[in-house]
């Protein structure tokens, strides 16, 4: 089966998505990357689905499972790239993907990667530390 | 470039779900809808297909061009022989899935279209139709 691609830069996983992804594939890069995420003990997840042209519950739902699995390993997750048409459905569907940070673009998400990591070292807001 | 209409296609696996996607996006796209009117309509479809395929235990996608009038229009129908909604109004509401996820597909996918009905034969299995018009 077909894997997407998982690139390190640093202390961030960078993951594209530039295929129309079917469920398997899209379990298959959750579980791809909380094994990298384990083993790089990388900080930051980026994901650029500027290439998507649809973003259904399924999908919507695995960038939710994928911001969740990471927190717990100690890696903040930011989706970055959504095509407005796909902004107006998600919302018009009813998901507002609950915990995942977004961005404009990969600027900002590597920006927000950056920032986040800075705010945690320094005792910021964590609640998941807290329960 | 005009299609042979209507066209059914299999759904057997998830990849299947994406080749429904694929078809009713080009059928959008012949229809003339707007990118955002595409984006829905292939969404609901992509939410109806996976519940053909994982609570219908699989089926076929019809995909049609609409005439009335002056007005055009595009029909997918999903049918499955798997067990059927017990209560389809119960599956229309936001939240509602008897099995995981966030349940929304139904009542979700009938806010991206213009018309979703759901019917249930006694005999069993699910046919949900959607249209989206120009």
């Amino acid at each position: 089966m077909d894997r997407i691609p998982i690139l390190k830069m640093g202390d961030v996983l960078l993951v594209t998505i530039q295929v129309d992804m079917h469920d398997r594939l899209a379990l298959a890069l959750q579980e791809d990357l909380t094994a990298r995420i384990s083993a790089t003990g990388a900080h930051g997840v980026l994901i650029d689905i500027s290439s998507l042209e649809i973003v259904d519950s399924f999908i919507g739902r695995m960038f939710a499972n994928i911001a969740a699995m990471a927190r717990v390993l100690d890696a903040q997750t930011v989706v970055v790239g959504m095509q407005p048409a796909v902004a107006i459905t998600l919302v018009e569907l009813g998901l507002s993907l609950p915990g995942v940070r977004t961005a404009l673009n990969v600027e900002r998400g590597m920006a927000l990667l950056g920032s986040s990591q800075t705010s945690v070292a320094e005792g910021g807001d964590d609640a998941a530390r807290e329960s | 470039m005009p299609r042979e209409s209507p066209e059914t296609v299999e759904i057997r696996a998830s990849s299947d779900v994406v080749a429904v996607r694929q078809m009713t996006r080009e059928y959008a796209d012949l229809l003339g809808l707007s990118l955002v009117d595409q984006t829905k309509l292939v969404t609901a479809a992509s939410e109806i297909a996976r519940n053909t395929l994982d609570y219908g235990g699989g089926g076929t996608a019809r995909l049609e061009v609409l005439e009335n009038g002056s007005r055009r229009g595009v029909r997918l129908t999903f049918e499955d022989h798997g067990p059927g909604i017990p209560d389809i109004a119960q599956a229309l509401k936001d939240g509602f899935s008897t099995a995981n996820g966030l349940g929304l597909g139904l009542g979700g996918a009938r806010r991206l279209v213009n018309e979703l009905f759901i019917e249930c034969p006694p005999q069993g299995g699910t046919r949900v139709t959607i249209v989206r018009w120009k």
